[in-house]
């Protein structure tokens, strides 16, 4: 008997005995408030992700303003360009990393500046001296301000977190309510072929590891801008 | 009394008069209290959410054998090797067995209790591995040579200019009193550690058996990192962090965040479902996930306290504990310190070396009231002082209540010890404190109340 049956062995003998639900002590009156699935459940419970896009937007907005992302409602294509072009000269990037992607191709060519794209492979020491990583993503989840990033829709695992600064580009489109809705979105649009990193991003990387003070930047991007159109 | 009990009480005390320790316990955890009641308040309904929590979590540990079995085929379809470990030990030897086939030689590390639990970085340095934590609390605490003081701030217990001479000596950094250039001294000091690391080794907090997957939270994007650039990752998983499906996470991952750090959602929460797939730019070519029992299977086995399983560690009971905040995370030399450790710890490391813990404990339930998954912790610390001393029953105390009994259960007899204790009671007061003190450890950090000049009963009779 290998360890795998010898472990499964124990849990099932363990599980003979039944125990009692939550909030259970003994007189078989659990809380047994809630049967059924979280999900189901969780708009009524967690912080409310908004109704229209307006609403989202402004969710959104108040998330990113307490992360410290900087979050861009924009009207046209031209309108994420030219912020664009104003971020470039602002912080004097050099050198941008992207990827092959719908909205990438649209706009990162207008910049002018030596691109390296991770599709196909790339040199990690290259990928780490570019000044920003701009990508595409899935979803923008209003309850929380989150960015939900693919390998597939970003540019592999290490485009969106080794530059120190990272930008979003994305639809009003992809802006979805909570991450009830995201998740389930996701498992539609996937179906059992998942990409194999799937990820929440919610602010620049941070750490409060010494004496629980804020720092931006301590592994991943100081800077997360999110370009919304 | 056992060593580990010895130990605890020595540091106990020296913990629960340092003036320093008491003040950034203060500053941190008020810091996060503020911020936890700041989020909860964000939720419509906190208490729902907790009910569901707890429902869901006994569901997956109640059919653990189901979920853990969908779990392992779900994640070697998609080309990741599942190694099951009973022991400690077994996941050690797995571990080192990937390494050493890899011809590895740099390990870059993101946290995992697990891998503490098992004393991973020993082992591995030991067969001459060199590896680097990357969590910057974990960074600092593995230079000092010290294990993490808290299951989510390892550092919690030391202070900027501790952190700024500890740079000093150990990575040549000149001194400062900004967290932030801290924190950028160690980016720097990490980043090349990543870059040319051989192998990635990280925990997990979820593990979805629905789409099998591995859920990992964290703040700074060493572990995104850690599951990016090495060739070869490796994940370590207690086999209770089981969650049925994917959609639950709407529901853990904000109430982790909240419980846990006072967050609305930690900055990165990434599922990873494999090694790098057909089309996918990099990631890692070979992905294992090692599942660990380590006697978690003998708790699921005590229906009583299985719910100790449902446990998310996100640290919020060790937040609120009286205990904790007074003698700190070290002096209960485990893995998992405050309530939750002295609830697990006797049952992964033996009762009776661990019965202390659950000895130490106010009881106030404040642990119990703010545990997202609605574990009964204070009721376990009841239960593990009952199977303590019923296994193994105290002389001196049955003894004791024996006498006790037999004087009550005779009302003259009482009486008379009553009054004997009246005319005693000013003598003891006089001695108290000295050799001759017959109650000297009890008064030693007590009082001991005078005994009352009426009695209810005397009361009660001249109220007639």
């Amino acid at each position: 008997m290998n360890e795998r049956e010898k472990i499964l062995g124990r849990i099932r003998e363990a599980l003979k005995v039944k125990a009692s639900r939550p909030g259970d002590h003994g007189d078989g009156q659990g809380t047994a408030r809630f049967t059924g699935r979280p999900v189901e459940g969780a708009r009524d419970w967690l912080p409310p992700g908004g109704d229209t896009f307006e609403e989202q937007a402004a969710r959104f907005q108040t998330a990113s303003t307490e992360l410290k992302t900087d979050f861009r409602l924009l009207n046209s294509i031209e309108e994420v360009r030219s912020n664009l072009a104003a971020l470039s000269t602002e912080c004097g990037w050099k050198t941008v990393a992207t990827h092959v992607g719908e909205l990438t191709d649209q706009v990162v060519p207008s910049l002018g500046l030596p691109v390296l794209k991770t599709d196909g492979g790339y040199d990690v020491r290259a990928l780490e001296k570019c000044d920003v990583g701009i990508t595409g993503c899935d979803l923008l989840v209003a309850q929380t301000g989150s960015v939900l990033v693919t390998n597939r829709s970003a540019g592999g695992r290490a485009l969106s977190v080794l530059p120190p600064h990272h930008l979003v580009l994305a639809r009003r489109t992809q802006m979805v309510p909570d991450l009830a809705t995201a998740l389930q979105t996701v498992q539609k649009r996937y179906g059992s072929d998942y990409p194999s990193m799937i990820s929440f991003i919610t602010g620049p990387s941070r750490t409060g590891d010494i004496e629980r003070i804020l720092v931006l930047g301590a592994h991943g991007p100081k800077k997360l801008t999110v370009l919304v159109f | 009394m056992s060593s580990s009990f010895q130990q605890f009480l020595t540091d106990a005390t020296r913990v629960a008069g340092d003036i320093r320790h008491r003040g950034l316990m203060q500053t941190a955890l008020r810091k996060y209290e503020v911020a936890r009641d700041r989020k909860k308040a964000a939720f419509s309904d906190w208490e729902s959410a907790r009910d569901a929590a707890a429902e869901t979590k006994w569901e997956a540990i109640n059919h653990l054998d189901e979920h853990l079995e969908n779990l392992a085929q779900k994640l070697e379809s998609r080309g990741t090797k599942v190694h099951w470990a009973s022991t400690a030990a077994q996941a050690r030897e797995i571990i080192l067995g990937i390494i050493k086939s890899k011809g590895a030689c740099s390990i870059i590390k993101s946290k995992a209790m697990t891998a503490e639990e098992i004393h991973l970085n020993e082992a591995m340095e030991k067969a001459g591995y060199e590896v680097v934590e990357s969590d910057l609390g974990e960074y600092i605490v593995q230079l000092r040579h010290e294990p993490p003081y808290h299951i989510v701030f390892p550092a919690m217990h030391l202070t900027r200019d501790q952190i700024s001479e500890l740079f000093e000596k150990e990575l040549g950094s000149a001194p400062t009193r900004e967290p932030e250039e801290l924190t950028m001294i160690a980016r720097r000091a990490l980043r090349s550690k990543y870059i040319t690391a051989d192998i990635g080794i990280t925990g997990a907090n979820f593990a979805i058996a629905e789409t099998g997957m591995i859920s990992i939270t964290e703040n700074e994007g060493n572990a995104r990192l850690t599951a990016a650039l090495p060739k070869t990752m490796i994940t370590l998983v207690g086999l209770e962090k089981i969650l049925p499906k994917m959609e639950d996470l709407a529901l853990f991952l904000p109430m982790l965040a909240t419980a846990g750090a006072g967050q609305a959602l930690t900055c990165y929460n990434t599922m990873y479902g494999g090694p790098r797939q057909p089309g996918e730019v990099d990631g890692p070519e070979e992905y294992h996930v090692v599942l660990l029992d380590n006697r978690r299977t003998e708790l699921l086995a005590d229906p009583e306290q299985r719910d100790a399983l449902h446990c998310i560690r996100c640290g919020a009971c060790l937040n609120v504990c009286p205990i904790f905040r007074n003698v700190g995370g070290h002096t209960y030399g485990t893995t998992y310190s405050g309530p939750i450790g002295s609830v697990i710890t006797p049952h992964l490391r033996g009762l009776q070396e661990w019965k202390h813990l659950s000895a130490s404990s106010s009881l106030c339930g404040a642990c119990t009231e703010t545990c997202p998954v609605k574990i009964d912790l204070h009721h376990h610390l009841l239960h593990n002082r009952r199977n303590a001393s019923a296994s193994r029953p105290s002389f001196f105390e049955r003894k004791a209540y024996q006498v006790f009994a037999w004087v009550v259960n005779r009302p003259a007899i009482y009486r008379i010890a009553k009054q004997c204790g009246r005319i005693l009671d000013p003598i003891r007061r006089a001695v108290q404190g000295t050799v001759l003190d017959p109650v000297k450890p009890w008064t030693k950090t007590r009082d001991l109340p005078p005994m009352p000049e009426q009695s209810f009963k005397e009361w009660h009779r001249n109220r007639k």
